[in-house]
């Protein structure tokens, strides 16, 4: 938010929220502006931020590589052409074209490499946040309204999964399985990574849960599913979305890692932490096979968290 | 305090047991089969090879297997690995150590380094210097670790000469420093991050208006009022990270070849030694459970308002 409104913010919501309550009491009452909600304030603020605009930019043209690289490059990623092993190291007089970022030790394209595995690093940043964020968010939301049994045996079971290392679970995890696909690896890192977004999701849905709507939705009659979904919910998950977003980007450089340890991806699978991985063998003589997947990845990871902060700063009403 | 120190302990018990089983689990799943490796390429003796399972206890059903672990760990006893029949507890006493100077200078660097670029961003919200470190902390999570080790070592190592690009003497601080800025830099990022968000935050709160009102210099307000307010997340991330640095350690120690806990495990799980791997992240277990409890206590030193009966 600009700095010459910050003065003024607190007034201004304050004056929201009246018009909000007094539009609600006399429910004919014409108001002329429409109440602002934490969503609507949060998208109004989004939109002006740079750094939500840049990263959604990228992010959006890296889902477009991850779901059609046919569109971005027409060279083979998996077989070379042993004639160009570590063939042209970057130049800046080869800037705009297809060759640009060179040939590997097998004299396969780069960009074509780099290219064809964004699905493959962004597939797994996504299914497992995906995956973390329902089954976390719903032990944290179990654990958070009904408090109680449900509350101590989700909390240990939480304090257990907490206690083991990540990339030590997951090197165990991934240790057991031969045939390590994408959807192997995603399982894992979930398997390890769901609670933090349950912790989050608890402290969040105890906050919200003894609010005077929640008391209201109650006495109306409301259902216990009704109030979870439509009232303690869409109240609770702003911190979840922020922790997921940010988590994203964390999860790539998660499964590149492991696969530098030889532990990610099965080795024909095309992916920028397995190319990276190969590329250290030979650091010294060819640094364009790291750079160019290294960067991918720093970038992708960086739009995401990128988008992550951004997210906060427009839903966290302290920092405004 | 003392109750509740006893309470909080009683409850690390039923965490222990089910963290410790559920790695127990994990790598009694794994395939491959320690004993059978122990003959190589060669085809081995059945015979023999059902006396060893037998002498170890792997014949049993799982449960007997945990059981049995459990009674030998409380007495001490970590088991022994498969191949060469070595006490497991050896083996952790001599990577830990090393494993704990590594982690405790990352530690610090992380402590240090991190809170102050924390503070110094969060004061000033939005100007040159919070710009330039949150820029920094975003570079340095989003690229990985091991790319990050791997340039460190080329350069500082290969081109300039400044360090042994591998550490020869685990004993010697110098040749560990560098290592130990790789390791703790990804935990600096969070440290400074959260920080800065926590200062921020705190910054325009009802008692810094009153600091400032009455006419307190400036540095007390910032580190007695603002600091000690904002520390709360920062103690519970760095509480919590001190086990991971330990346990996390894998890269950076295969990279500059560190004979630490990362390694012992790494090895342990190319070589399939089940005891090694629930041993190590045993300990690395009753570490984390130790300074979650210290960071619990810490919270009541930070702040008065949070009381412990």
């Amino acid at each position: 938010m600009p700095d010459l409104t910050k003065t003024s913010t607190t007034d201004e919501t304050a004056a929201a929220q009246d018009e909000v309550v007094a539009g609600s009491a006399v429910s004919a009452h014409a108001s002329t502006g429409k109440p602002r909600s934490l969503w609507g304030d949060a998208w109004r603020e989004l939109r002006r931020n740079p750094l939500f605009v840049i990263s959604s930019v990228l992010i959006l043209l890296l889902l477009l590589v991850a779901a059609f690289p046919g569109l971005f490059t027409g060279a083979d990623p998996s077989t070379g052409d042993q004639a160009k092993h570590f063939l042209g190291k970057p130049e800046l007089s080869h800037v705009f074209q297809a060759d640009w970022f060179g040939y590997d030790r097998t004299g396969r394209s780069i960009y074509s490499r780099v290219v064809h595995g964004a699905r493959n690093s962004i597939l797994v940043g996504l299914g497992v946040t995906l995956l973390v964020t329902l089954f976390g968010g719903l032990c944290g939301m179990l654990a958070g309204y009904f408090g109680g049994f449900w509350d101590s045996l989700i909390s240990r079971l939480i304090d257990v999964f907490f206690g083991i290392p990540f990339l030590l679970g997951a090197m165990v995890v991934l240790n057991a399985f031969t045939d390590r696909t994408v959807w192997v690896v995603m399982g894992a890192l979930a398997f390890l990574g769901w609670t933090q977004i349950a912790r989050v999701m608890r402290g969040a849905v105890i906050t919200t849960k003894h609010a005077d709507y929640v008391m209201a939705a109650r006495a109306l009659g409301a259902g216990t599913k009704r109030i979870l979904f439509r009232h303690i919910l869409p109240n609770a998950v702003a911190p979840v979305i922020v922790v997921a977003t940010i988590s994203l980007g964390t999860y790539i450089v998660a499964e590149s890692t492991l696969s530098y340890l030889g532990l990610g991806l099965a080795d024909d699978a095309i992916s920028w932490g397995g190319d990276i991985s190969t590329a250290t063998q030979d650091i010294r003589n060819n640094p364009h096979t790291l750079f160019f997947p290294a960067g991918m990845l720093s970038i992708t990871v960086l739009a995401f968290i990128m988008m992550g902060d951004a997210v906060r700063e427009a839903l966290d009403p302290k920092l405004r | 305090m003392g109750r509740y120190v006893a309470r909080r302990l009683l409850q690390m018990i039923p965490v222990f047991i089910g963290t410790t089983l559920l790695i127990f689990i994990m790598v009694n799943v794994l395939p491959g089969d320690p004993v059978r490796a122990l003959w190589g390429d060669k085809p081995p003796d059945p015979a023999q090879v059902a006396q060893i399972r037998h002498d170890r206890g792997l014949d049993l059903p799982l449960w007997q297997q945990y059981l049995h672990y459990m009674g030998g760990l409380l007495q001490g006893d970590f088991g022994n690995t498969i191949a060469g029949n070595r006490p497991v507890l050896d083996e952790i006493t001599q990577a830990f150590p090393v494993s704990m100077r590594l982690a405790s200078m990352a530690w610090t660097f992380e402590l240090i380094v991190g809170i102050s670029l924390g503070v110094l961003a969060g004061i000033r919200r939005g100007r040159f210097v919070d710009n330039t470190v949150t820029l920094f902390t975003l570079l340095v999570i989003s690229v990985p670790i091991f790319v990050v080790g791997l340039l460190c070592q080329l350069f500082f190592g290969n081109e300039l000469g400044w360090i042994t690009p591998t550490v020869q003497d685990s004993e010697d601080m110098g040749q560990l420093l560098v290592p130990a800025l790789v390791l703790g830099m990804v935990g600096l990022a969070y440290v400074a991050r959260l920080t800065r968000t926590s200062i921020a935050e705190n910054r325009q709160a009802d008692y810094m208006r009153t600091a400032v009102a009455k006419g307190l210099p400036r540095q007390r307000i910032v580190t007695r009022h603002l600091l000690r307010n904002s520390l709360i997340p920062v103690v519970t991330y760095l509480g919590t990270d001190v086990g991971t640095l330990m346990g996390g350690a894998v890269i950076t120690e295969g990279i500059f070849n560190v004979t630490g806990v990362g390694n012992l495990l790494f090895q342990a799980l190319a070589r399939r030694e089940g005891a090694v791997i629930v041993g190590v992240v045993t300990v690395l277990v009753l570490v984390y459970l130790a300074a979650s409890l210290i960071v619990d206590l810490l919270y009541a030193v930070l702040d008065p308002r949070i009381r412990y009966a």
